[in-house]
């Protein structure tokens, strides 16, 4: 069971037939392994890692620098919720230094992006200012080196 | 002078590689899926290899200790008993060596010399009978053969040993049939052994990647542990071959002798690979493990898909290579290794690479990708299928 996980983890596309090879099951086993973690929610979807810089798609990532003041007995934590409940919203810090959070926003275009500041982000109650930095080029994302092609440089006979 | 004139019969005595044109013809090849690699696909776990930068960034860019940090050896010791019920003293009877290639010469070389016969089983590494002979001493090579599963029987042993016999080469698992010997077949070795002066040489390098089973070294019986060298390392088992790093474990005599050999001829492994394998026997069983279900998974991924080309494969429980049989194709081992190349872009090694009775097998590794492994695999049993037509 875990297997199966393990290896729909790393690549979703295998077919039941390939896990079942991979396992020493039989297709029948491995299909209803599979539906059975489907229908109890362990398995909750399947995706694909997109390099969206790559498509003609227009996407914009912004990071947001913003103060706010703690609020008594809630500290930065109540404020930060408020924040990144949005779903435009990919990722909230709690920040050292200069100022409280880091936000980071997702649109399909700066205005999108603007807009979700001057509308949503900056009316919040404890938010004294926000800083909005536009993302220009995206070296490495969750992980994944995007300008990297992975080769293999092993030698081509070793006994 | 002519140079060549200047090289010692020893060495010009052996002979180069008969499949050396195969080679090249696998390297000049750079878009061929190679499942010619003896060598794990991963890269060393991260923890292991930011343990070695940090060693570089404290300065720890000097000799170390001639058997090793004492650190690491502690480490091995605690490693062998974890993994292997096997004792060593980390003070002198563990030598840290480079890879465990060094770790086999300089036992042979501790060992036997002119006059003296070592016993190799073949098909295997290719390394054991040069480094025989570099000694003076010979080689005595027993055939091994796919009905017995590669295995080492008592047998074929028992009628390779003669007065001269000193040495007896143990490489389970195998490179390159992937056999293992289980607690049962090394009981009836260990019974010829018994009564003879006779050391073994066991080179477990491949001891984590075994499957279906736990690996077994001889040197847990009962009275083998003095006439067992036990040779190991991190290259397969952490997928840390470029750094270059092996042990031997061993009776405190035959460890002061390599030692000897280690000290004049390497002075010291290398300092930073050292510092990278505390860590990986610290905290990289998870890795280890994860990695053995890859392979065990990309094993039988391979088994079935010699079997659908219609090649005999016998089931390899260790290392990561199969060894299937291409008597059904007719073909020599050279020639089917050759054609597929150039006709499907898939490299495999000929088994004569690793001794004469190699002839009419092949050694596919799987340290590859799936995705790689399923292509290959497609490409082998249509060509399996255009040569029988």
């Amino acid at each position: 069971m875990e297997e199966i996980l393990e290896i729909l983890e790393t690549n979703g596309r295998l077919s039941d037939e390939q896990i079942a090879l991979m396992l020493g099951k039989s297709v029948d086993e491995v299909r209803a392994a599979i539906q059975r973690l489907e229908q109890e929610g362990i398995i909750t979807g399947y995706t694909a890692l997109v390099n969206w810089e790559k498509t003609k798609k227009e996407m914009v990532t912004a990071l947001i620098e913003v103060k706010v003041t703690p609020q008594r007995g809630e500290g930065f934590d109540r404020v930060a919720e408020r924040i990144y409940r949005y779903p435009e919203v990919k990722a909230c810090y709690l920040m050292s230094g200069g100022f409280d959070l880091t936000v980071i926003v997702e649109g399909r275009s700066m205005k999108e992006v603007a807009l979700f500041v001057a509308e949503k982000l900056a009316p919040i109650e404890s938010v004294l200012s926000t800083s909005t930095h536009f993302v220009l080029k995206k070296y490495k994302d969750k992980g994944t080196i995007f300008e990297e092609v992975e080769k293999d440089d092993r030698e081509a006979v070793i006994l | 002078m002519n140079v060549a004139d200047m090289i010692s019969p020893v060495v010009k005595g052996i002979p180069p590689s008969g499949i050396r044109k195969f080679f090249d013809l696998v390297n000049e090849m750079k878009d061929a899926i190679s499942l010619s690699i003896g060598e794990p696909d991963f890269v060393t776990p991260w923890n292991i290899r930011e343990a070695g930068i940090y060693s570089l960034e404290k300065g720890h860019t000097h000799y170390s200790p001639n058997a090793g940090f004492m650190e690491l050896r502690e480490e091995i010791s605690r490693y062998m008993k974890r993994k292997y019920k096997l004792e060593y003293n980390p003070r002198n009877q563990i030598i840290v060596t480079v890879g465990g290639s060094e770790g086999i010469d300089i036992a042979l070389r501790s060992l036997v010399g002119p006059g003296d016969e070592v016993i190799i089983p073949e098909p295997s590494f290719v390394a054991y009978k040069p480094c025989t002979i570099f000694t003076g001493a010979t080689p005595v090579i027993v055939n091994l053969r796919a009905e017995d599963e590669f295995k080492l029987t008592p047998e074929l042993l028992e009628s390779a040993i003669t007065e001269r016999t000193k040495v007896l080469v143990l490489p389970y698992p195998n490179n390159p049939t992937g056999a293992i010997m289980t607690y049962e077949d090394l009981e009836k070795i260990v019974a010829v052994l018994r009564d003879k002066n006779i050391m073994v040489i066991s080179d477990e390098i491949y001891a984590e990647l075994t499957y279906e089973g736990e690996h077994v070294s001889i040197a847990s019986f009962p009275g083998m542990e003095d006439k067992t060298l036990v040779i190991n390392g991190f290259s397969k088992a952490y997928a840390m071959t470029g750094w270059r790093l092996g042990y031997a474990c061993g009776h405190p005599d035959l460890i002061a002798a390599m030692y000897k050999v280690h000290q004049y001829a390497i002075m010291s492994s290398p300092t930073t690979a050292q510092y990278a394998a505390i860590e990986a026997l610290r905290n990289s069983d998870d890795d280890v493990s994860m990695m053995v279900r890859e392979y065990n998974r990309r094993r039988r991924v391979m088994i079935d898909g010699f079997r659908k080309a219609g090649l005999d494969c016998f089931e390899p429980r260790g290392a990561f290579y199969v060894f299937p049989s291409i008597a059904s194709t007719g073909m020599k081992s050279a020639d089917f290794c050759e054609k597929l190349l150039v006709e499907e872009k898939v490299a495999v090694v000929p088994g004569t690479a690793f001794g004469e009775c190699g002839e009419g097998f092949i050694r596919a590794c799987y340290a590859y990708s799936i995705e790689s492994i399923f292509e290959a695999l497609k490409r082998i049993q249509r060509f399996t299928a255009k040569c029988r037509k």
